[in-house]
């Protein structure tokens, strides 16, 4: 029961928080404090019984025990919740808590609006139970008197309707489902509209008084917020309504409200106003009258300046009538939210260090930062006992972390915080409350000042390891500095940055807290940096995540600080100074050596170092074969883009190989080298996955179409040769599993999966690549011996290569090899021993199972004659 | 033919002090011509007494047998007899509150067994053919300050069981301790009566505590008379069990219209009292009385 209790009244003890204290004058604030304990008691049920007892003493003689006799105050309210359901009270235990966590987080931004709330409300409070709506409405007489009548008969007639309706037709509406309910309360917010609008002034008023009368019935207390906030709804509407009716019987309504003044009201409207009063005046229920009164308050400065600041007060001293606790506060809150509608905000002074944390706590911060140097003062008069100052400095703190003071004012205010603050001897006090006046440091100092508050902090944390008890405000401060310092240079140049930082010991906290930083470093660090003292101090937070992690770290885990490792060597920069940008990669190789994915980030980091410095060397060989070697390592590391790049750096490079280049002194062809080298290439593109962005097998065809186009040595058959070099690759990539491949790499075999259109393609350039060897072939066929021989050895390197790769069991290839074969023998310039090797060879593939076709070609290939 | 008659009184509160004029405009709104023969108005103030069947016969009671007493009565003609045009006509008009003799004009009253009212009525007499046309509207009166200083003199009450007359069983009543304080008992008729209440302790729970305003009319007549306490309304101030040792305003408008400075004439007397009225959950209903004199300054 008392965690039920908690649950109906936590919402209302927030309300109270934040809003009773606003408006009422010193004399009155008894009224809530006494509540606000009572709810406070009513949170904890270990303070239940406590706060039981006390009542009890309070009441004297006048009842034996607090049991749920309505004896007492906050009786009625227990006797109540005795019915409360299993479920409910289960729905109500997990509802604490997590309102406890609200309660802290909803302070902290700002002054919640009402519209805000409302919904909330709406949805957090709703029940199951059947509830009652009791309207006693009377008939249809509230029409409008006939325009013959007197003055006092239609007054008779008005009064007669009210007493109609208090007496008269009741109607009662039983068993409603909360929708219901809710329907209902919509229908009568309606009918009051139409009332309204239809002039019929008094049945709007019995609507509402019917309406704000539902309010003193708490029976279904789960109900009742929601029950409150459509019913002040209504309250709103019909205020609302007043209001707007009789500004328009101003003769100037186009003045703004805020600049009115009752002088400029004509003497109809002031009438009209007067009449609403008297007529709400002598409502007979308690409820009912202060809600309507409450409802129309803004209606006072039709009257005279100061009738709102002094009905205010009086319409809070009558809430003290009304004997249900529940329905007080409610009403409380009502009318403090009005209060604040209206802009009324009336400091209260008060000696009681309690109320005068309750006014930070519920006043907007920014009220309370425009006037914080009185705040200070008051809490420097504050009497100590019961209610610490620390906390009161707390509580400003937090409304200074949200509003800004007056900027004049702002050092003073932190040097007199500060001065209570530091003689705090608790550290725990300590902590809790300078934590928050971080905030307000960081918002408005530099960092001479947030340095200071840092060593005060490390000064008073560290004597006795206090620090050990208070990481999660130690963190705190950390994540409150660290948005206001985006410029790093300058946060580690805070002397006592990386002692505050060593104050975390604890390993987890450790990690977190270095987290935290590197998060807000990646965030907002815009350009590379290389700043040594900010990479020293981010090496060594980096380094504190890296050796955080251990086998039984998470994968999660380790790709997050992964990731923020990356970030920061993502952002290190030596600019042009290659040498430093290679020795801090070296550094950051032996510093992270246990996260794989920084290794890559690392291989990266080197990847386009090379690429860099490659361009650099004058020899052509050398460039080309570190970018094949620079590729062909970054795809080893999984640095997909990178090898894309070197590959494609090589092939434009070719074209400007010379056919001639110096070795040890003497000039060379160069074609056997680029051979060579091509030939090494065209192995390595096989498992070169395709660019996704780029059309199938780009890199080959790139590769190719620059071998077309390279000038040749004159005479050479070079060209052909890399073509037939390049169909065995072009076999190779339209197997189903490629012969090799590099781990992690998913190659091209994966990438289409042998898809037929993917083997088309490779066929189409085979084709032409044949083509084009075999129109070289008949070139040659014209010249003279020279080449006719040419022509023998390049037919036979290309019979050899479909041999190998080609599907002889294709009757066109077949007969091509045949061909082949002849046109090589056909001169007699073939080597013999080859050939006969050769044809050995066949016939021994011929007669393996499945070879029957390449044994059939054996038998047509016929040996040079020796003739 | 659609012919309305009005009369606007410039003050919107539409009240007036003795020696001050009733100024306004006659509307007449028609859409022809209208021949008339003659706009007049009429100021009358009555003081209608009437007896109640407690004091008296059903019967005299019935038939109202006090006469009423004239306050005022006078007639100005406003427009001769003409013809008005079509359209909306206004008429301005000024008419002085003046009484005869050594008569006095008292406060606008509506009771029960007293009344007092007054009105102006707008005559446009017309030809034998066609109606005559009639508009009445109440004016209110309020007398002028009175003179003399009100001390403002706060009356203290407690009440237990002790303090209680006409009680049955006084062994069958609960225990109960009341303080309470009336900032005055002679209560300026504009203002408020404020106060506040405590209950100190009650062993039974509260239920209510209301204010009862209450009219006490004295009708004199030959026959003797009639002195008659009626409710004019009742203000709750407390719901449930209030909160123990904690004041609780008392406050309460007097309303307007029915009620009046008191007053006293040789024919009747009206007089104020307002109760204190607790009730507790055993249906107990503990009432202590005030006599009010209200005033206005």
């Amino acid at each position: 029961m008392d965690v039920a209790r908690g649950h109906a009244l936590l919402f209302v003890l927030l309300m109270v928080c934040r809003l009773s204290f606003m408006c009422l004058c010193t004399e009155t604030l008894e009224v809530p404090s006494h509540l606000l304990r009572s709810l406070l008691c009513a949170l904890s049920p270990r303070q239940v019984t406590d706060s039981k007892t006390r009542k009890g003493g309070r009441k004297g003689s006048t009842s034996s025990s607090s049991s749920s006799s309505s004896s007492t105050a906050a009786d009625p309210l227990s006797s109540m919740l005795d019915g409360t359901d299993p479920l409910s009270m289960f729905a109500a235990a997990s509802e604490l808590g997590r309102r406890r966590r609200e309660k802290e987080e909803e302070v902290g931004p700002d002054f919640e609006p009402w519209s805000a709330k409302r919904g909330e409300i709406l949805g957090r409070f709703t029940t199951t139970e059947k509830l009652s709506i009791n309207l006693f409405m009377g008939s249809d007489k509230g029409k409008a008197s006939s325009p013959g009548s007197t003055v006092s008969e239609k007054v008779r007639n008005r009064l007669e309707e009210l007493d109609d309706m208090e007496e008269g037709s009741q109607r009662e509406m039983l068993n409603l489902s909360q929708q219901d309910y809710v329907n209902r309360i919509e229908e009568l917010n309606q009918s009051l509209k139409e009332a309204w609008s239809s002039d019929q002034k008094v049945k709007a008023l019995k609507i509402v008084i019917q309406c704000s009368k539902l309010l003193s019935d708490t029976s279904v207390i789960q109900f009742y917020p929601s029950k409150f906030v459509l019913i002040t709804d209504i309250l709103d509407t019909f205020g609302r309504l007043v209001y707007e009716r009789i500004l328009s019987m101003c003769s100037d309504a186009s003045t703004p409200p805020d600049t009115f003044s009752p002088d400029c009201v004509n003497d109809t409207a002031k009438e009209t106003c007067l009449n609403w009063f008297f007529k709400i005046a002598s409502i007979r229920e308690l409820v009912p009258r202060l809600y309507v009164e409450a409802a129309i308050l803004n209606c006072n400065c039709f009257l005279s300046k100061s009738g709102v600041q002094e009905t205010l007060p009086r319409l809070t001293a009558m809430i003290r009538g009304i004997g249900d606790p529940l329905v007080a506060v409610y009403a409380r809150a009502y009318l403090c939210r009005l209060g604040t509608a209206v802009g009324i905000v009336r400091m209260a002074l008060s000696h009681s260090a309690l109320l005068l944390n309750s006014v930070m706590w519920a006043f907007r911060a920014e009220f309370v930062a425009a006037r914080a140097t009185d705040f200070i003062a008051m809490i420097k008069d504050c009497d100590e006992a019961g209610f610490p100052k620390h906390l009161l400095f707390g509580s400003l703190g937090r409304s200074l972390a949200c509003a800004d003071p007056p900027e004049n004012e702002r050092l003073s205010i932190l040097n007199e915080a500060w001065k209570v603050i530091t003689k705090v001897r608790s550290p725990q006090d300590y902590i809790s409350c300078a934590e928050i006046w971080v905030e307000f440091t960081c918002r408005h100092f530099t960092k001479r000042e947030v340095n200071t508050v840092l060593s005060d902090i490390i000064k008073h944390m560290t004597p006795d390891r206090a620090f050990e008890d208070t990481y999660p405000q130690l963190q705190s401060v950390i994540n409150k500095i660290l948005p206001h310092f985006h410029d790093f240079s300058v946060l580690f140049s805070m002397e006592r940055f990386l002692p505050f930082l060593d104050m975390f010991q604890k390993d987890s906290v450790r990690v977190e807290v270095c987290r935290s930083i590197m998060e807000v470093f990646i965030k907002h660090q815009q350009e590379p940096t290389r700043d040594p003292v900010i990479l020293n101090a981010l090496l060594h937070v980096c380094k504190t995540m890296h050796d955080s992690v251990n086998a039984l770290t998470l994968d999660d885990e380790k790709r997050s600080i992964s990731q923020l490792i990356n970030g920061f060597i993502r952002m290190v920069s030596f600019g042009r100074d290659f040498e430093q940008q290679l020795s801090f990669c070296v550094e950051a190789r032996a510093t992270f050596c246990n996260l794989e994915p920084v290794l890559i980030q690392l291989v990266h980091a080197c990847a386009a170092y090379s690429f860099i410095t490659i361009p650099s060397l004058t020899s052509i060989f050398s460039r080309l074969n570190l970018y094949l070697l620079s590729g062909q390592v970054a795809l080893a590391n999984q640095c997909l883009s990178q090898a894309d790049a070197f590959f494609k750096a090589a092939v434009s490079l070719l074209p400007e190989v010379p056919r001639v280049i110096g070795v040890e002194g003497k000039l060379r062809s160069s074609e056997p080298f680029l051979l060579d080298f091509i030939n090494n290439f065209l192995s390595t593109l096989l498992v070169v996955p395709d660019h996704p962005e780029q059309a199938v097998l780009y890199l080959v065809r790139g590769l190719l179409n620059m071998v077309q186009d390279y000038t040749w040595e004159e005479g050479s058959d070079a060209k052909v040769r890399v073509y037939i070099s390049a169909l065995p690759l072009l076999a190779a990539m339209s197997q189903e599993t490629y012969l090799y491949s590099i781990p992690k790499v998913d190659s091209n075999e994966t990438l289409y999966g042998s898809d037929p259109k993917f083997v088309a393609e490779i066929n189409k350039l085979c084709e032409t690549l044949i083509g084009q060897v075999l129109d070289h072939l008949k070139s040659l066929g014209r010249e003279e011996a020279a080449g006719v021989r040419k022509q023998s050895s390049l037919a036979f390197s290309l019979f050899g290569c479909l041999l190998a790769h080609g599907n002889l069991q294709n009757n066109k290839l077949n007969q091509l090899a045949i061909n082949l074969w002849n046109l090589s023998h056909k001169h007699g310039y073939c080597e013999t021993r080859t050939s006969v090797r050769t044809l050995e060879h066949i016939k021994q593939l011929g007669q393996q199972p499945g070879m029957a076709h390449i044994s059939d070609m054996a038998l047509r290939l016929s040996l040079q004659s020796r003739a | 033919m659609s012919l309305s008659l009005d009369i606007r009184l410039k003050r919107a509160n539409k009240v007036y002090h003795e020696g001050e004029a009733l100024t306004g405009v006659v509307v007449i709104v028609s859409k022809e011509a209208v021949q008339h023969q003659g706009i007049s108005l009429t100021m009358e103030g009555l003081v209608n007494l009437q007896l109640s069947s407690k004091s008296v016969g059903v019967f005299e009671a019935f038939y109202n047998s006090v006469k009423p007493i004239q306050l005022i009565s006078s007639n100005i003609e406003v427009v001769k007899p003409g013809k008005i045009p079509g359209g909306k006509t206004e008429i301005p008009f000024e008419f002085p509150l003046h009484v005869k003799g050594n008569k006095v004009l008292y406060e606008t009253y509506h009771g029960v067994f007293v009344n007092i009212q007054y009105t102006l009525r707008c005559d446009m007499k017309r030809s034998l053919l066609a109606k005559d046309l009639t508009k009445t509207c109440e004016f209110m009166v309020h007398c002028q300050p009175q003179n003399g200083k009100l001390q403002p003199s706060p009356v203290d009450f407690t009440i237990t069981p002790e303090t209680l007359q006409n009680v049955r069983e006084r062994t069958a009543l609960p225990k109960f301790m009341i303080r309470g304080r009336l900032d005055a008992t002679s209560c300026i008729i504009t203002q408020p009566l404020t106060g506040e209440l405590t209950v100190e302790m009650s062993e039974v729970p509260i239920k209510s505590i209301e204010l009862q305003l209450v009219r006490v009319e004295t009708c004199g007549c030959a026959e003797g008379y009639a002195r008659d306490a009626t409710e004019i309304q009742n203000i709750q101030i407390a719901e449930g069990a209030v909160c123990h040792s904690l004041p609780i305003p008392i406050y309460m408008v007097f309303p307007r219209l029915f009620t009046c400075p008191t007053l006293e004439t040789t024919n009747f007397k009206v007089e104020f009292e307002v109760n204190v009225v607790i009730v507790l959950h055993d249906d107990h209903l503990i009432t202590e009385n005030f006599p009010l004199k209200l005033c206005r300054v």
